[in-house]
């Protein structure tokens, strides 16, 4: 596979993250931090300078979504949407930013990328993608994939993807990863080209499947445990959440009904006229605010979200682990019946069951010439065995080290953006209290001057 | 309640001012309190009632005491309305409560429609007293003084059931013809009653509406803050944050309770109110329509020789008294209750509007002081991590 930049030698540099529930997200990650949220600007910093190895900083954004109609595998017309991507390099000196790469791709790429990125590092908790289609939607939030406001969150939610993996310091380093932001035609067949769907363990994806499992490492059940909890907690706020926001609408809307009335009965009335007319105004103006203040509240349902599909992700990396165990286990196993075959076949008892055995018996013995050629096949077979073991014990352990590594900076991550989602939701709350009094205050003093 | 500072212009509820009537007579003369309470049960062969006690305060001379207790049920407040309808006709009398609800599976003796029903028989009956004419009605000091069985009595004198039918009868057949002669400024009390009526009829309806949004919205949320308290089982290091997150929506909750039952104290009887009023309006114009009426049959029949002529003339002035009395006394007590309605009208929804901002005023302290909080953890925790 070429290279397709021009200097090889070029690496790419962490971007730090952006929280999906600042409004500046769609405007990309500026390496100079001062965009963030309430909270952790500090951490940010602190991240980057552990990271800082690379010459040149970069910034991904999705910057804009467009519809499109192609034809697809099977030849009929079908509209989708494409996501500008544009990269680019941060002068260290100046902090000007130069446009290098723009290139659009759609969400069946990402995911493309995405499944790569599994089978590849099995050991990192691997970011999750926006939701394909939209999920907890309250009544009158659209759940079709294409109403500009869904497509304008997953946009968000995208890029918050891009900037994940490129702040993590081992998957941002991936080839492909860079490809994806910087090779537009070719880039699905050079993915293909690496084979990895014929890498990927089927067993990964049977989701039902329970393997008997004779020692797992605790710490993995204990996080299978969590995940398995966290998706819970999460998809039961979440429904809460989209129940309690319909219900907000309700109450905001029924009062734009005041409005209408008022001004219909100001027109009979000479002294309360003013009054009330001018009330309904505000009426007006209180119920059309839920709109923004819930399409707000969808940015922290979709940072939720995030974490809900990180819950799978985690589940992954477990699973990950459960297979390699039990593999090994298994490995164990059949060197250890064979060492037996072996010692029976050498001594002349037996003990364990074996077709040979069993036919040994019905249609009589074997010569002695034939007994010791299967030794030495079982012999061969067990020093195979024996490295085999050796090595899956190291690939084991191996495994285990990094992937708690992924995972311990994975929890102080979750830790940090759940707080600082929870602090954006008191923010959210704040405002619409502020914007609750103003407008009522408003509409008393025309009451009062009825 | 305490039963020596009562009045009915002390709020019977924190919230709630609904007897706050100005009325041009001197406020500092009131001579009438009336205080309607305890509803009791009553259950006999036939049937099952609720009584409520009925406490009446006064310094006027004609009363034989200056305190009473009686107990009266639903239908002696029906009677009273009837013979005060009867004595004053194109007087705007005070509505009652509904007999039933229609429309909802409220039964007749669930607590919060007792409740309201007491409310509102308690505001009947202080708008009577209040009333500078009505306030000194024979049958409206009786109501007030007589004992059970006095009353029944009372009750059995007066016109009987089929003779008021009669009058109804009547009294349809004739609306018609007084409606073509309505005076310029009927005409106009007319439109002005109709569309009040449909206006007035609509606010109920989105009030009771809203109540029933909040109500939901209040259902749901006591759901929504102990999931962060589940949440927080599993989350070592999030644990304070989610709690303090559960508590403060758990006081946004209490707070929005506290403003449903706001509104349901202080706006929604008197909107309702207003809508009984509103057909009782309609009521008094019909009956000014049917007197105008039974004077212009007998200018007619005068006219046109169409009877015995020779009393006409009599009857035709007694009559066109009567139309002016009843326009007169109309007209005045019309201006009265436009007064009132505005004020009262006014005063609910000023209230409402305190309603929600005390509620967002609270919620807004109880999120601030969850954000400094965690900006102060934040501050040490970085304190902390300082070389």
């Amino acid at each position: 596979m070429e290279q397709a930049p021009p200097d090889p030698e070029r690496q790419l540099q962490p971007a730090p993250l952006e929280p999906l529930g600042c409004p500046d997200a769609g405007l990309g990650a500026a390496v100079s931090k001062e965009a963030a949220g309430a909270g952790e600007e500090d951490s940010g910093v602190d991240t980057m300078t552990h990271n800082n190895f690379w010459l040149k900083k970069i910034e991904i954004s999705v910057s804009e979504a467009e519809k499109r109609t192609g034809r697809n595998a099977m030849n009929m017309q079908e509209t989708y949407t494409a996501y500008l991507i544009e990269t680019r390099s941060v002068e260290h000196t100046d902090g000007q930013s130069v446009l290098t790469d723009s290139l659009w791709r759609r969400y069946s790429e990402f995911e493309l990328l995405r499944n790569y990125l599994l089978v590849y590092y099995p050991h990192i908790v691997v970011p999750p993608l926006p939701e394909k289609r939209a999920e907890f939607v309250w009544h009158k939030l659209s759940a079709d994939n294409m109403d500009p406001d869904f497509v304008e969150r997953r946009r968000i939610g995208l890029e918050n993807f891009l900037l994940r993996i490129a702040s993590h310091p081992i998957l941002c380093r991936d080839k492909i990863f860079y490809l994806f932001l910087t090779q537009e035609g070719n880039w699905k067949e050079t993915v293909n080209e690496t084979g990895f769907q014929l890498k990927a363990d089927s067993r990964l994806k049977a989701l039902n499947a329970t393997f008997r499992v004779k020692n797992p490492d605790k710490r993995f059940t204990d996080l299978k445990h969590y995940s398995d909890e966290l998706q819970s907690v999460i998809s039961h706020l979440l429904r809460v959440r989209a129940r309690v926001a319909d219900r907000l609408y309700g109450v905001y809307k029924v009062h734009g009904n005041y409005g209408r009335v008022f001004s219909e009965w100001s027109a009979i009335e000479k002294e309360m006229g003013d009054g009330l007319q001018s009330a309904g105004h505000h009426m007006d103006v209180y119920a059309s605010s839920i709109d923004d203040i819930l399409e707000d509240e969808e940015h922290y349902a979709d940072q939720l979200k995030e974490y809900l599909f990180y819950a799978e992700a985690l589940r992954a990396v477990c699973r990950k682990h459960e297979l390699m165990q039990y593999d090994l286990e298994m490995a164990a196993q059949d060197l250890a019946s064979k060492k037996q075959q072996c010692e029976e076949l050498a001594t002349g008892t037996v003990r364990t069951f074996s077709l040979k055995g069993m036919t040994t018996k019905l249609f009589g013995q074997e010569t002695p010439e034939q007994r010791e050629a299967r030794i030495k096949v079982l012999e061969e077979q067990i020093n195979e065995g024996e490295q085999q073991l050796k090595s899956k014990n190291l690939e084991g352990r191996e495994f285990v080290k990094n992937a708690w590594a992924d995972i311990e900076r994975f929890k102080e991550q979750k830790n940090r953006d759940l707080k600082e989602a929870l602090i954006s939701y008191a923010v959210m709350q704040i405002s619409m209290c502020k914007k609750g009094i103003q407008v009522w205050t408003n509409a008393k003093e025309c009451f009062s001057k009825m | 309640m305490d039963m020596n500072s009562f009045s009915p212009m002390m709020p019977t509820s924190p919230l709630s001012m609904i007897n706050q009537i100005k009325f041009e007579d001197e406020p500092d003369l009131k001579d009438l309190f009336i205080t309607v309470d305890e509803p009791e049960s009553h259950v006999t062969t036939i049937e099952t009632f609720i009584t409520y006690r009925i406490i009446t305060k006064t310094s006027r001379g004609e009363f034989d005491s200056s305190e009473f207790e009686v107990r009266r049920r639903y239908q002696d407040f029906l009677w009273l309305k009837g013979k005060l309808e009867e004595a004053h006709p194109t007087l705007i009398i005070p509505p009652l409560p509904e007999k039933f609800i229609v429309k909802g599976m409220v039964e007749r003796f669930n607590d919060d429609f007792i409740e309201t029903r007491r409310k509102a028989l308690h505001k009947f009956l202080n708008r009577i007293a209040d009333h500078p004419t009505l306030t000194f009605n024979e049958d409206f000091k009786i109501f007030l003084t007589a004992q059970a069985w006095e009353l029944s009595s009372h009750k059995k004198q007066g016109p009987g059931l089929l003779s008021r039918m009669g009058q109804t009868v009547r009294a349809v057949a004739s609306s018609m013809r007084g409606v073509k002669n309505r005076p310029e400024e009927f005409m106009e009390m007319n439109n002005f009653i109709e569309l009040f009526s449909q206006k007035i009829n609509l606010i109920d309806k989105i009030s009771q509406r809203i109540y029933k949004e909040e109500r939901e919205y209040f259902d749901e949320m006591k759901e929504y803050g102990p999931i962060h308290i589940l949440w927080s089982a599993s989350e070592e290091d999030l644990v304070d944050t989610l709690k303090d997150v559960a508590s403060c929506i758990d006081r946004c909750c209490k707070a929005t309770e506290k403003r449903m039952s706001g509104l349901s104290e202080a706006l929604l009887p008197v909107v309702h109110e207003y809508v009984l009023y509103s057909e009782m309006l309609m009521g008094v114009m019909k009956r000014r329509d049917q007197i105008q009426a039974e004077l212009d049959s007998k200018v007619e029949a005068l006219t046109y020789k169409k009877t015995d002529t020779d009393l006409l003339p009599e009857e035709i002035g007694k009559l066109e008294d009567k139309v002016e009395c009843a326009n007169n006394a109309l007209k005045a007590d019309w201006e009265r209750w436009k007064q009132n309605m505005q004020n009262d009208i006014k005063l609910a929804f000023t209230d409402m509007a305190e309603e929600n901002i005390h509620y967002y005023e609270q919620c807004l302290a109880t999120w601030e002081s969850f954000l400094t909080s965690q900006t102060n953890l934040h501050l040490e925790e970085t304190s902390e991590d300082k070389p």
